[in-house]
């Protein structure tokens, strides 16, 4: 029988990926793009979870609004980078260093 | 009713509106050529609803079964929002345009993002905290990377972008399973699972991931890490613009969700804060001493005043939450006038931002010297001006609540940080002349907005204009 701890269990697990993803790839800015997008679904997959197990409809409306969001994310980062590319004519992670943090 | 719904947040519906239309006419007739109208427009439009909001009803009102709570606390955010953003936007006009990036989307953009901040002091509910987040977010990652031909600027966006939508995702988490664990997201019903007995573990978990995102987006440590570049690659008026509203907004969504949604649980995130406190004023006080770039030492001073600021809410209190408020309220007057400063500062029609451009300054420009001096005075909290009360307000806040080591760390951080706020004023009065002096840029404007933020950080000393009944007045709305 599968309960809410194998799709909390899920979501957790998909939203580590997603950090990780941020912080290890060294590669490609896109990467960056897809890990955030993998975060943002994974906490999607707990809304929906939690709404079906509560029995209320808040959190499918939540994921929604989310589902949302994420595309006009993903469409401004898409802008920013394609800037980005248009000044340095590379996008890979390790060249974003004209400012030492 | 739907039109009682509307009423309430007309101020927000009139601004999106006015940028949406000033958008499209903007577009389809002289596009740039509008964009000075447009920024004044913008500001005006923004004063206006200021003084609305600050003079119309009182009490407390719910819109949209309590998503939107329209109280003292978000009234007093949303004059100090709008009126910082109104300032920055006018002293911006002169240096975009003689750098040729005066662009008409850019008050537009500021405008919406003032929407969203609105939306944030005011939420009432897990939903419209994060619509109202996204709103100020994604029109700040694309103002940080107004200078599109520039590649510090687009970095800056870039890097803004990548690590604000990590905080999204962090706080988004953390609210979905508050909402799991709660059973509902609205904050009125989420105080009522927390009032009674313990906080269950799941609860605690959102809590935390919430507060790792709101950290993020008021730059404290250990979040911080975008502050200095982000700071220092956008395009100087961004800058000044990341430094007032959006901090304020951040802020007053922190104490908003800490204490409408946690209020029962002060325990469970106090420690969290006085940690979060703790590091950022350090942080800022030792990471900035060497720094020579002004942009980049004003960000981590920004972090240093957020950690003085979270003082207040680590108290937990009706008093902190109201030192937070005052403090937030100062600090923005200062960035307000210091950043007016830093617009002037240039050679050769080129923006300087390095310090030891300064030397001598005081002998060839006393009077915007004796500004300075009494704004970083202030920044750094020396006694007669104002900046030193509204510390003295947090610290008083803190001891009540009996976070006396708390206090007692802030004024050793604080003197660490008097050290770079002090420079800047030895650099003027007592520096080597260097050859490669400042010009004398006397934009009306910008001279104004430094020599007004200055005689405040005196006057306000004796006289505050009503601003300390007001936060005490919308302290008093949100703890109860």
């Amino acid at each position: 029988m599968i309960g809410i701890e194998h799709y909390l269990t899920v979501a957790a697990t998909l939203f580590v990926i997603g950090i990780f993803g941020l912080f290890l790839n060294r590669k490609n800015v896109i990467i960056l793009l897809m890990s955030i997008e993998l975060m943002l679904l994974a906490v999607n997959i707990n809304l929906v979870a939690f709404s079906s197990f509560l029995g209320d409809l808040v959190g499918q409306v939540f994921t929604l609004f989310v589902l949302t969001v994420a595309a006009a994310e993903a469409a401004i980062g898409l802008a920013i980078l394609v800037c980005f590319f248009r000044n340095r004519g590379t996008i890979a992670v390790e060249d974003i260093n004209v400012m030492k943090g | 009713m739907i039109s009682t719904d509307l009423t309430i947040i007309l101020p927000e519906i009139v601004l999106a509106v006015y940028a949406m239309l000033a958008l499209v006419v903007a577009v389809y007739t002289k596009k740039d050529g509008l964009a000075g109208a447009l920024i004044w427009t913008t500001a005006a439009l923004m004063v206006v609803l200021a003084g609305w909001i600050a003079t119309g009803a009182g009490g407390t009102n719910l819109a949209f079964g309590g998503m939107f709570v329209d109280d003292g606390f978000s009234r007093f955010a949303k004059v100090a929002i709008l009126l910082s953003a109104a300032c920055v936007l006018v002293m911006s006009q002169d240096f975009m345009a003689r750098r040729d990036f005066l662009r008409f989307e850019y008050p537009l953009l500021v405008a919406l993002s003032a929407v969203g901040m609105m939306m944030m002091v005011s939420a009432g509910d897990l939903m419209s905290l994060y619509m109202g987040l996204e709103l100020q977010s994604l029109a700040l990652y694309v103002v940080a990377a107004m200078r599109r031909d520039s590649v510090r600027s687009t970095e800056a966006g870039l890097k803004y972008f990548v690590l604000g939508a990590l905080s999204s995702g962090l706080l988004l988490y953390g609210a979905s399973l508050v909402y799991g664990f709660s059973g509902t997201t609205l904050f009125s019903g989420i105080i009522q699972t927390t009032q009674h007995g313990e906080v269950s573990l799941g609860l605690l978990f959102g809590l935390i991931f919430l507060i790792s995102g709101l950290a993020f987006k008021v730059s404290a440590v250990p979040f911080h890490m975008w502050t200095p570049d982000v700071y220092e690659g956008s395009p100087t008026p961004v800058t000044a613009f990341f430094a007032t509203a959006p901090k304020v907004a951040a802020m007053g969504l922190f104490a908003r969700v800490l204490h409408d949604a946690f209020g029962g649980a002060v325990a469970d995130w106090q420690q969290v804060i006085v940690l979060l406190s703790v590091m950022s004023m350090f942080l800022g006080a030792v990471a900035a001493i060497g720094q020579h770039d002004i942009k980049r030492l004003m960000a981590y001073s920004s972090i240093a005043h957020m950690g003085y600021a979270l003082i207040g809410l680590a108290a937990g209190t009706e008093a902190g939450v109201k030192a937070m408020l005052m403090y937030m309220a100062i600090y923005v007057t200062m960035n307000v006038g210091t950043f007016a400063f830093i617009l002037m500062m240039e050679r050769d029609g080129q923006p300087v931002t390095n310090i030891d451009a300064l030397r001598q300054y005081a002998k060839r420009e006393p009077g915007k010297a004796l500004a300075v001096l009494i704004l970083m005075f202030s920044l750094a909290g020396v006694p007669p001006m104002l900046g030193f009360f509204a510390k003295l307000g947090v610290w008083q806040a803190g001891v009540q609540a009996g976070l006396i080591w708390l206090v007692v760390a802030s004024a050793v951080a604080s003197a660490i940080g008097a050290f770079y706020y002090l420079r800047i004023v030895f650099y003027m009065y007592f520096g080597e002349d260097t050859d490669s002096q400042l010009d004398s840029n006397n934009s009306p404007v910008l001279w104004g907005a430094l020599m007004a933020s200055a005689a405040l950080m005196l006057i306000g000393v004796f006289y505050q204009f009503g601003v300390e009944g007001a936060a005490a007045a919308a302290a008093a709305t949100l703890v109860n």
